[in-house]
C-alpha cells in the first residue's frame, strides 16, 4: 500500500479559515454548556464573535483558488455569497435576544446547531464538487430543521418535519442527478463535468437534460420554484419569525451559487433546451408566487409566497447568463437581505410567546390595523420595507430591480423583462395591503402595546439597521457594486 | 446659488422631519413658514435665470452610481422654471386654505415630502432621479387620499397607487432600454437625459419606445383610456389632496412628453401626432359631456380637469412653438385656476358636508364674496378673454390649427362645452333664491380662505391681461425645443445619407457581407426623417425667417 503523503502547503489551510472559525464557535459552545449552564446573552455575544471573525477572515486574507485535493473552490463568487451568509447570521442572531422568553433560546445547543448550519451552507458554496456541495447542503439542511422544531409549537414539528421529508426527498434528486453527471462524464467536479461536455459537445444529451433535471427539482426544493414551493407557507409560518426570514435569505443565495455553478455552462449550450427550462421556472416561480400572495390573510404567508418571487426573479440571472446578470443576481440578494430580514424581524417585535392574535394566524392583516397611530415609528419602519420589497425608489430593492431588468434588457430578454416588471405591478398590490391596513384604517380594539411588547434594544437595533440600509441604499449600490463586480468578474461568470 | 435647486428639493423633506418635534398648535403655521420660504427660494430662482441663455441652468450634476451611468444631475430650463414655482406657490396656498384639523402633523409632513418629490421630478435632468421621484410622490399621495380621504377613500387611493404604479415600470422599462441603446452606441452607461437627446434611433424603434414612455405619463396625465382613477381619486380626496393633485401631479405627465418624448423620439412625434391629437380631443370632448352630466360639484371639476389636459395634450403635439408655448402656459393656469376650483369646492363641503349641486341654489346671496372669486375661476376655466386660461387654451388650439385646422375646430368646442357645465354648476347652485334652509346661515369666506383665494384671483387677472413675463421665457424655449428636433432629424438624415454613399462608393467587394434589408432600413430611416423635417418646417414659422 503507498503511503499518503501531505504537503501541508498544498492543503490550503486558508480555505477554509472562516468555516472553521465557525465551527469552532460551535464546538466552544458546547463545550462550555458541559461546564456551566449559561443564559442567552452570553451565547449571542459568543456566536457573534465567532461570525464576526470568520467575516474578517474572509475579507482580509484573500483567499482563492483550490485547496484540500481541489475540493475546495473559494473564488469570487464563493466569498460574496459567504458574505451574505455570514452577515445574514450575524443579522439574525440578536435577534433571540427578546423580551419575552422562548424555550428554544435556553439551550446552547440551538447556537451550536445554528453555527453549524452556517458553516453547512459555506462549504456548500465553496466547492464545485458535487459531494461535497452535498455534504454541505445536508449538514446546513438537517441543522435547520432542528432549528425550526425547537420554537417549540405544534405548528412548528408540523413544519419541521414537511421540511425534513421535503429536504430527504430533494436530497434523492441531487444524488440522482449527481450519478447520472458522474455516469456520462466521469466526474463528480462542476469543472471537469463542464470541460468534458464540451468537449464531447454534449454526446449523451438526453442524458445530461435528466441529470440536470434531477437537479433543476432539487434545488428547486431549496430554492422554493414552482412547483416545488409548496411547503414554503406552511414552514414559514410553523417557524419563528426570524428563522423564516432567515430561511428566504440564507439557504436560498447557497442554492443560487449551485445553481450557478451547474446551470451557467447548460443554460448556455447550443440545444438552449435547459435555458427554456429555467425561463419557463423563473416565471412561473414569480408569477404564481405573485398571485398566491395576493389572495393570504397572514402577513407571513404573504412574506412566504413573496420571497418565492423574489427568487424566481432572481432566478432568471442564470438564464440570462451575463456578467451583469449575475452581478445583479448578487447585489439584488443583498439588497433583498436586510428588506426582508427587517420585515420579519418587526413580526418578530409583534409575538407573543403563547397567546395567538387569532385561531388562525399570529400575524393577520387585521392586527396591523391603525398602527401608524399607536406605533408611528414602528409603522414608517414596516411601510419602508413593503415599498422597499415592492420595489418602490428609492429603497433597497428598487435597485436590484433596476439592474435586473436591465440586465435583461441587455441579454435581449425583452419579453422576461416586460414580465419581470408586470409581475412586480402584481406584487405591490399584496405589499400595499399592509400599508393600508397600518396607515389608513382605523385601530382595531388592542391597546397597541403588542407591536413592541417582545422588542428590546438589540431587536430595535437590528431594526434600525435594516431601515438605515433601506433608506440609504443608493449610496451604498456603487461600493457593493464595484465590490460584487471584481468577484464576479474574477471567478469567470 | 450653486445649490438652489438641491436645496428647494431637500429642505421641505428636512423641515418635515423637524416638524414632528413642533407641537400641534403651531404646526401649520410651521408649515406655511416652511413653503413661504420654499416659494420664495423658488421666486430667486427666476430672478437668477438668464432670460438670454439657452439650454439647462442652475446645473448640479454629483455621480451616484458611476458604473452604471447614474448621476444626482439637476437643472432647469424656461419649461421647468415656473412648473417649479407654480409647484411652491401652490404648496404654500393649499397649506394656507387648510381646514382638516384630524392628525394634522402626518398631514402637513407627508404635504412637505409630496412637495419635495413634486419639485424633485420638475428639476432632475437624470432619468432615473426622474423616476424616483416620479414614484415617490405616489406614497405620501396614497397617504394623503386614504387617511383623509371620505367615502371609498381607500379604494380610490390604491387604485390610483396601483394604476400609476403599473404604467410606470412600462415607462421604466423604456428608460432601461434607452439607456442601453445609448450604451451600445457609446460604449458608455448613462440615464443623464441631455445625453439621450443626442442618441439617434430609427422610427420603428422610436415608435415602441415613444409608446413605452407614453404609457407611463398618460397614466398620469390622465388620457384616454387610463383616466377612470382621477374621479375616483378627486371624489375620495380631502381637499388639499384634490388641490395639489389636479394643480401639479397631473402636469408632471405632461411635464414628462415635453422634456422626454418630443427631443429623444423627434420622428415618433411627429409620426404618432395626429394619434395622439385624436386621444387628445376625445378626452376633451367626451370628459367635457361627462362632466356636464355629474351632480357633485367636484366631479364636474374633476372630469374638466382631463378635459383641459387634453387641450395641453394637443398643445404639445401641435409640435410648433406656439403650440407648445401654449400647452405648458395652459399647465400653470390650469394649476392655478383648478386648484383654486378645488379649494373653493372644499370651502363649502366644509360648511355643508355635501357636495351635490341640487342641495344648493342662491348661494350668491348668502355667500357674495365667495359667489365672485368662484365667478372669476369659473371664467378663467371656460378661457374667457383677460383671463390667465384663456392665454393657454387659444395658443394651444392656434398652435394646432397650423396642423389641422379641422380638428384644432372640434378641439376648440372646449370653450363651449366647458361653458356649459361650468356655468350649469353656477346657476344651480348660486343663482336663484335660497331654496335650502340649510343654507341660510352659511357664513361667507372667513380670513384664512381668503388669504388663499385672493391671490390666486388676482394671480389669474393679472396674468390674463399681462402674460409677457411669463410666456417670453416659455415661447423661447419652446422654440428651442422644436428647433433641436428638426435639427436632430436633420443629422440623423446627414449620418444615414452619409452611410448610404459610403455603401454606393464602396468596392464590389466590400459590401457583400452586409445585408440587403440593413440598406433598405437605412433608406427607410432616410424618407422617415425627410419626412419629420418637412411636417415641422411646414407647421413652424421660426424656419421659414419669421422670429
Amino acid at each position: 500500500m503507498e503511503p499518503v503523503v501531505f504537503d501541508l502547503q498544498a492543503l490550503n489551510l486558508n480555505t477554509i479559515l472562516p468555516m472553521l472559525m465557525v465551527l469552532g464557535g460551535a464546538v466552544f459552545i458546547l463545550l462550555i454548556d458541559l461546564v456551566k449552564k449559561l443564559d442567552k446573552q452570553f451565547y449571542v455575544t459568543v456566536s457573534s464573535a465567532f461570525l464576526l471573525a470568520a467575516i474578517y477572515m474572509l475579507l482580509d486574507i484573500h483567499i482563492s483558488g483550490r485547496g484540500f485535493f481541489d475540493v475546495m473552490l473559494v473564488d469570487g463568487i464563493a466569498v460574496i455569497s459567504q458574505l451574505i451568509i455570514l452577515v445574514g447570521s450575524l443579522l439574525f442572531i440578536p435577534l433571540a435576544l427578546t423580551g419575552f422568553r422562548f424555550k428554544e433560546f435556553k439551550f446552547a445547543e440551538y447556537f451550536a446547531f445554528f453555527l453549524f448550519m452556517v458553516a453547512g451552507f459555506q462549504f456548500m458554496v465553496s466547492s464545485d464538487n458535487l459531494i461535497l456541495i452535498f455534504i454541505g447542503l445536508e449538514t446546513g439542511s438537517l441543522a435547520m430543521y432542528a432549528l425550526i422544531a425547537m420554537h417549540n409549537r405544534q405548528k412548528s414539528l408540523e413544519a419541521a418535519l414537511k421540511y425534513f421529508t421535503m429536504g430527504a426527498y430533494a436530497a434523492g434528486m441531487y444524488a440522482f442527478g449527481s450519478l447520472i453527471f458522474y455516469g456520462v462524464t466521469g466526474s463528480i467536479e462542476i469543472g471537469t463535468i463542464k470541460s468534458v461536455l464540451e468537449a464531447n459537445n454534449f454526446e449523451h444529451l438526453a442524458l445530461v437534460l435528466l441529470g440536470t433535471t434531477f437537479m433543476i427539482v432539487a434545488l428547486g426544493f431549496k430554492l422554493s420554484m414552482v412547483p416545488f414551493h409548496t411547503w414554503t407557507p406552511d414552514v414559514y409560518e410553523g417557524a419563528s419569525a426570524p428563522m423564516a426570514g432567515y430561511m428566504s435569505i440564507v439557504p436560498k443565495i447557497a442554492g443560487f451559487v449551485v445553481a450557478l455553478r451547474l446551470f451557467d455552462f447548460l443554460a448556455m449550450a447550443d440545444h438552449g433546451v435547459v435555458q427554456m427550462l429555467l425561463w419557463v421556472a423563473a416565471v412561473a416561480t414569480m408569477t404564481i408566487g405573485n398571485i398566491l400572495a395576493l389572495v393570504q390573510d397572514g402577513v407571513k404567508r404573504m412574506l412566504a409566497y413573496s420571497s418565492v418571487s423574489h427568487a424566481g426573479f432572481v432566478m432568471t440571472a442564470i438564464l440570462m447568463g451575463t456578467t451583469q446578470a449575475h452581478v445583479g443576481m448578487f447585489l439584488y440578494w443583498a439588497l433583498f437581505m436586510f428588506t426582508n430580514l427587517g420585515a420579519f424581524a418587526m413580526l418578530w417585535i409583534s409575538r407573543h410567546p403563547s397567546k395567538q392574535y387569532d385561531i388562525r394566524y399570529d400575524h393577520p392583516y387585521t392586527k396591523f390595523a391603525g398602527m401608524v397611530k399607536i406605533a408611528p415609528i414602528s409603522a414608517v419602519m414596516m411601510g419602508m420595507f413593503m415599498l422597499s420589497l415592492a420595489g418602490v425608489p428609492p429603497f433597497a430593492v428598487y435597485w436590484g430591480k433596476l439592474y435586473m431588468i436591465s440586465a435583461a434588457i441587455n441579454s435581449d430578454h425583452l419579453y422576461l423583462a416586460l414580465i419581470m416588471a408586470l409581475n412586480s405591478a402584481i406584487a405591490v398590490y399584496y405589499y400595499l395591503k399592509l400599508i393600508v391596513f397600518m396607515f389608513l384604517k382605523d385601530p382595531s380594539q388592542n391597546d397597541g402595546t403588542i407591536y413592541y411588547t417582545n422588542g428590546t434594544f438589540p431587536l430595535k437595533l437590528i431594526l434600525t439597521i435594516a431601515a438605515l440600509f433601506v433608506i440609504a441604499s443608493i449610496v451604498t449600490i456603487e461600493p457593493l457594486l464595484g465590490f460584487i463586480q471584481d468577484h464576479v468578474v474574477a471567478s469567470g461568470f | 446659488m450653486d445649490h438652489i435647486l438641491s436645496f428647494l428639493i431637500f429642505f421641505p423633506a428636512v423641515a418635515a422631519v423637524f416638524g414632528l418635534l413642533i407641537s400641534n398648535q403651531s404646526i401649520k403655521t410651521y408649515a406655511i413658514s416652511v413653503t413661504a420660504i420654499e416659494f420664495l427660494v423658488s421666486l430667486l430662482l427666476w430672478s437668477n435665470f438668464d432670460m438670454a441663455a439657452s439650454g439647462m441652468q442652475f446645473v448640479e450634476q454629483i455621480p451616484l452610481i458611476e458604473s452604471f451611468g447614474i448621476s444626482y444631475y439637476l437643472g432647469i430650463d424656461g419649461f421647468s422654471l415656473f412648473i417649479v414655482i407654480m409647484t411652491t406657490f401652490m404648496t404654500m396656498i393649499s397649506i394656507i386654505g387648510l381646514t382638516e384639523e384630524r392628525n394634522l402633523k402626518n398631514l402637513l409632513a407627508s404635504l412637505l415630502i409630496l412637495e419635495m418629490t413634486m419639485v424633485g421630478v420638475f428639476v432632475a435632468l437624470d432619468a432615473v432621479i426622474f423616476y424616483v421621484f416620479w414614484e415617490l410622490s405616489l406614497v405620501p399621495m396614497l397617504y394623503i387620499i386614504g387617511a383623509w380621504g371620505s367615502g371609498q377613500r381607500i379604494y380610490a387611493a390604491v387604485k390610483f397607487f396601483l394604476y400609476t404604479f403599473a404604467g410606470s415600470l412600462i415607462m421604466l422599462i423604456g428608460m432601461l432600454y434607452i439607456a442601453y441603446l445609448f450604451h451600445q452606441a457609446t460604449g458608455r452607461w448613462s440615464f443623464a437625459i441631455t445625453d439621450w437627446h443626442l442618441l439617434q434611433m430609427p422610427l420603428d424603434l422610436q415608435i415602441w419606445l415613444f409608446i413605452a414612455l407614453a404609457i407611463g405619463f398618460a397614466v398620469k396625465v390622465p388620457m384616454f383610456p387610463f383616466h377612470t382613477w382621477l374621479p375616483y381619486a378627486h371624489g375620495m380626496a380631502p381637499t388639499i389632496g384634490s388641490v395639489i393633485l389636479a394643480a401639479v401631479l397631473l402636469k408632471m405627465g405632461t411635464y414628462g412628453f415635453i422634456r422626454f418624448s418630443l427631443p429623444i423620439f423627434p420622428d415618433a412625434s411627429v409620426y404618432l401626432m395626429i394619434p395622439m391629437a385624436i386621444i387628445a380631443i376625445i378626452m376633451i370632448v367626451y370628459t367635457a359631456m361627462v362632466a356636464f352630466a355629474q351632480e357633485d360639484m367636484k366631479q364636474v371639476i374633476a372630469y374638466s380637469s382631463i378635459s383641459h389636459m387634453g387641450v395641453v395634450v394637443l398643445g404639445t403635439f401641435a409640435l410648433n412653438s406656439e403650440g407648445i408655448g401654449g400647452s405648458v402656459f395652459l399647465m400653470l393656469s390650469h394649476g392655478i385656476i383648478s386648484g383654486a376650483l378645488f379649494m373653493l369646492v372644499g370651502v363649502i363641503y366644509d360648511r355643508r358636508h355635501t357636495k351635490l349641486m341640487s342641495e344648493f341654489g342662491g348661494l350668491a346671496t348668502v355667500m357674495p364674496r365667495y359667489a365672485v372669486i368662484f365667478g372669476i375661476m369659473l371664467m378663467g376655466s371656460v378661457g374667457l378673454p383677460l383671463t390667465m386660461g384663456f392665454v393657454g387654451e387659444v395658443l394651444s388650439l392656434v398652435g394646432f390649427f397650423k396642423v389641422d385646422p379641422i380638428m384644432a375646430g372640434i378641439a376648440g368646442t372646449t370653450i363651449i362645452l366647458g361653458a356649459i357645465y361650468m356655468l350649469n354648476l353656477y346657476r344651480e347652485s348660486f343663482f336663484g333664491v335660497v331654496s335650502n334652509e340649510k343654507n341660510k346661515g352659511l357664513k361667507d369666506l372667513l380670513p384664512n380662505e381668503m388669504a388663499a383665494l385672493v391671490p390666486l384671483t388676482a394671480l389669474v387677472l393679472v396674468l390674463g391681461i399681462y402674460p409677457k413675463p411669463i410666456l417670453e421665457p416659455i415661447n423661447k424655449a419652446s422654440g428651442e425645443l422644436v428647433n433641436f428636433m428638426f435639427y436632430k432629424a436633420k443629422n440623423s438624415l446627414e449620418s444615414n445619407e452619409r452611410a448610404l454613399m459610403m455603401y454606393k462608393n464602396a468596392p464590389e467587394g466590400m459590401t457583400q457581407h452586409i445585408k440587403p434589408t440593413d440598406i433598405q432600413k437605412i433608406e427607410q430611416s432616410v424618407v422617415d426623417h425627410k419626412a419629420t423635417m418637412a411636417r415641422l418646417y411646414e407647421y413652424n414659422t421660426i424656419f421659414k425667417g419669421g422670429k
